[in-house]
């Protein structure tokens, strides 16, 4: 990769993947949303009032913080976290609803659905629903309903309705589905904020564009701090989301490498995992073509994590063309190493990460002591795990 | 001259509308398929357009997501569905058979491998849900080289200038979704409809499908008198769904409301 990186084209596409792939029903709408994305993307006064809401609203920016214990203990690499835990709502998932809800304003658009997973994207659309006084409405799978339950009050009190789907496998893929079904049915009053960098142009250039205010911050910061780049990147990867905005603004930075953790769940190779990139294949879902878990039929396969938030069949575009050219590398971590990571640095540093965010803590524990002392991990901290604590008190057998 | 132009070319000529139901294949099992095929044939249809299972049905309604789900449960996938339309074409050589579905199985095949393998079991046109005309030029050279005809989609908030795109990319019929929505929901405005297609005519020689919201002889009928074909796809679906411990009460349904059907359009 010895040019800039530019991508995506102007339709939409990273190498083969990416695109807009969508019943004609949306064509309109999402030509609507790609027309005024492009409009406010270059003005100044919509950059400015953004800015103030990262700001003010959000907490912007958030530390990144020297984990000097940490490091010290796992005796390689120094580990820097980015605290995206620190934001409002507690994930990085505001950066982009900001961003989004400010658009949807401009367009004129009274009404707000999203999907959710972990529920993180549907709290954090939810506040920004509440905020500009819009109506919302998130659709979470059935499954995640019950896992995520301090999310779906979280979300009610926020004034949101929260609609469980109990098609398909009841998780984040069926919420997408039910969110795409509710959109084009309403169509000419409803703005869809999507939480991740996938689903049809311009979403993953879009939601892309909003979350790398976590890398630009990372680098300007670590340069402050120590006069220099990182080694590397570690970032969870379920949609991928929280990876690309940190990776992006490092992407012709050749010497930083880029680690993107998929969940592995029970194992790869008990197939019982959510890691399209490591063991998966390209296809078409959502409205992009990108690594997918599907048979040889093109049915899409049952995902599986621990983590509600990476529990997801597919991934962005982006990040699959990142694998194919070999920019960044996409690792997995189990359920069970992902908790060993959430108890280290809880331990170790007083942060309780999310579940997703600990799969990246896991990997940075096999990285860290492989690399030099005086070298340097930036790790995603992507969010925090109060939301988690049912599940992970289940799961060790402990009634809270 | 495809199969699907010789139909819409025959139907014109005796003042007649087409009957195109849709059923999902393998639902409620892949057995009941094929012979309810040659029934709706019987039973007056002039095309057929046959679903394609999806795990994630993303622009269909309840009723037809439920018969993925059933057709899944019995593993009709797409290598399945074209069997089963292989088969069917072995005793029916006139009747246009269009597959409806999703793109990813086609993906995963292989557009080149699904070009053969749909010439192979003569199916005569193809609609990919979410494949807009700007992602299709690839399936479409492969499918045209093969004299396969590639259907699309067109939508209420669709204006002039995407009716001519699919009138360049499109063959063999054009499909109009009546209302913004899934499918299986809402009613059908029958002035909105007409309005719409007027404008639709001034764009395209095709002949024009109209589907979602049909749900009786009465609505046939309605649509049969401004649009070139009548689409029927989930009012079936539900026959299907009430009538599960009883296919065959199902299939009588199913015949009974398409020859109703066919009575109010050609009345």
């Amino acid at each position: 990769m010895t040019e800039a990186y530019n991508l995506p084209t102007e339709d939409g596409h990273f190498g083969p993947y990416g695109g807009i792939f969508v019943a004609e029903t949306l064509m309109p709408a999402i030509t609507e949303l790609n027309e005024a994305y492009q409009k406010y993307i270059e003005d100044s006064e919509f950059q400015a009032e953004l800015d103030a809401d990262l700001q003010h609203y959000v907490g912007r920016p958030s530390p990144l913080y020297h984990a000097e214990r940490w490091s010290r203990e796992l005796g390689g690499a120094q580990i820097y976290l980015k605290r995206e835990d620190l934001n409002h709502t507690g994930a990085h998932k505001v950066n982009n609803t900001v961003g989004q809800a400010l658009l949807a304003k401009r367009m004129g658009k009274t009404r707000i659905i999203a999907e959710t997973g972990a529920g993180q994207h549907g709290v954090a659309t939810a506040t920004v629903a509440a905020r500009l006084g819009l109506e919302c409405v998130v659709y979470m799978g059935a499954v995640d309903v019950e896992r995520q339950a301090l999310n779906v009050y979280r979300m009610k009190l926020l004034g949101a309705t929260v609609v469980p789907v109990h098609s398909g496998s009841r998780t984040l893929k069926d919420a997408l589905n039910e969110a795409l079904r509710d959109w084009v049915t309403h169509i000419d009053n409803t703005f869809y904020i999507i939480g991740t960098v996938a689903g049809p142009h311009p979403y993953p250039a879009m939601v892309r564009d909003f979350q790398t205010v976590i890398g630009r911050e990372a680098k300007q910061q670590l340069n402050e701090m120590t006069g220099r780049l990182p080694d590397a990147l570690v970032a969870c990867v379920g949609g991928g989301s929280n990876a690309i905005g940190l990776f992006y603004p490092f992407i012709n930075n050749e010497s930083v490498k880029m680690y993107g953790v998929e969940a592995a769940g029970d194992g790869v190779d008990t197939g019982r995992h959510s890691a399209p990139l490591c063991a998966g294949r390209p296809g078409v879902l959502h409205g992009n073509r990108t690594y997918l878990m599907a048979d040889d039929d093109g049915e899409i396969i049952e995902t599986h994590s621990i983590s509600a938030g990476l529990d997801y069949p597919g991934v962005g575009p982006e990040h699959a063309w990142l694998k194919d050219s070999g920019r960044a590398q996409y690792v997995n971590i189990t359920d069970d190493e992902a908790l060993e990571g959430f108890h280290s640095l809880t331990k170790l540093e007083g942060i309780i990460p999310a579940l997703e965010s600990s799969h990246a803590m896991a990997y940075t524990i096999k990285l860290a002591p492989t690399l030099p002392k005086d070298s340097i991990i930036i790790t995603n901290l992507s969010g925090r795990g109060d939301k988690d604590m049912h599940t992970i008190a289940k799961r060790e057998g402990i009634k809270v | 001259m495809s199969r699907l132009q010789q139909k819409f070319e025959q139907l014109k000529h005796s003042g007649r509308k087409a009957l195109i139901p849709f059923i999902t294949a393998g639902d409620p099992t892949p057995e009941f398929t094929v012979p309810m095929l040659h029934a709706m044939v019987e039973a007056g249809a002039d095309v057929i357009e046959l679903g394609v299972p999806f795990s994630d049905p993303m622009a269909d309604g309840p009723v037809i997501q439920r018969a993925s789900e059933r057709a899944l449960k019995h593993h009709t996938g797409l290598r399945k569905v074209l069997q089963l339309a292989q088969e069917f074409r072995q005793t029916d050589s006139d009747t246009p058979l269009v597959l409806m579905g999703y793109l990813n199985p086609i993906e995963i095949m292989g557009y080149e491998a699904f070009a053969d393998a749909v010439h192979a079991a003569e199916v005569d046109g193809v609609l990919t849900v979410d494949l807009p005309p700007e992602e299709s030029s690839e399936c479409i050279t492969l499918l045209k080289q093969r004299h396969i005809d590639q259907i699309f989609l067109l939508a209420p908030n669709s204006n002039a200038t995407r009716v001519q795109k699919m009138d360049q990319v499109g063959s063999g019929y054009l499909y109009y979704v009546s209302l913004k929505g899934v499918t299986g929901a809402g009613h059908l405005d029958t002035a909105d409809v007409e309005q719409k297609l007027a404008m639709i005519k001034q764009h395209t020689t095709l002949p024009v499908g109209v589907g979602f919201g049909v749900k009786d002889a009465e609505t046939a009928k309605t649509i049969a008198r401004i649009a070139d074909g009548v689409v029927v796809g989930s009012a079936l679906i539900a026959k299907i769904e009430a009538n599960l411990d009883s296919p065959d009460t199902a299939k009588q349904e199913i015949i009974d409301l398409l020859s109703s059907m066919r009575q109010a359009m050609d009345s």
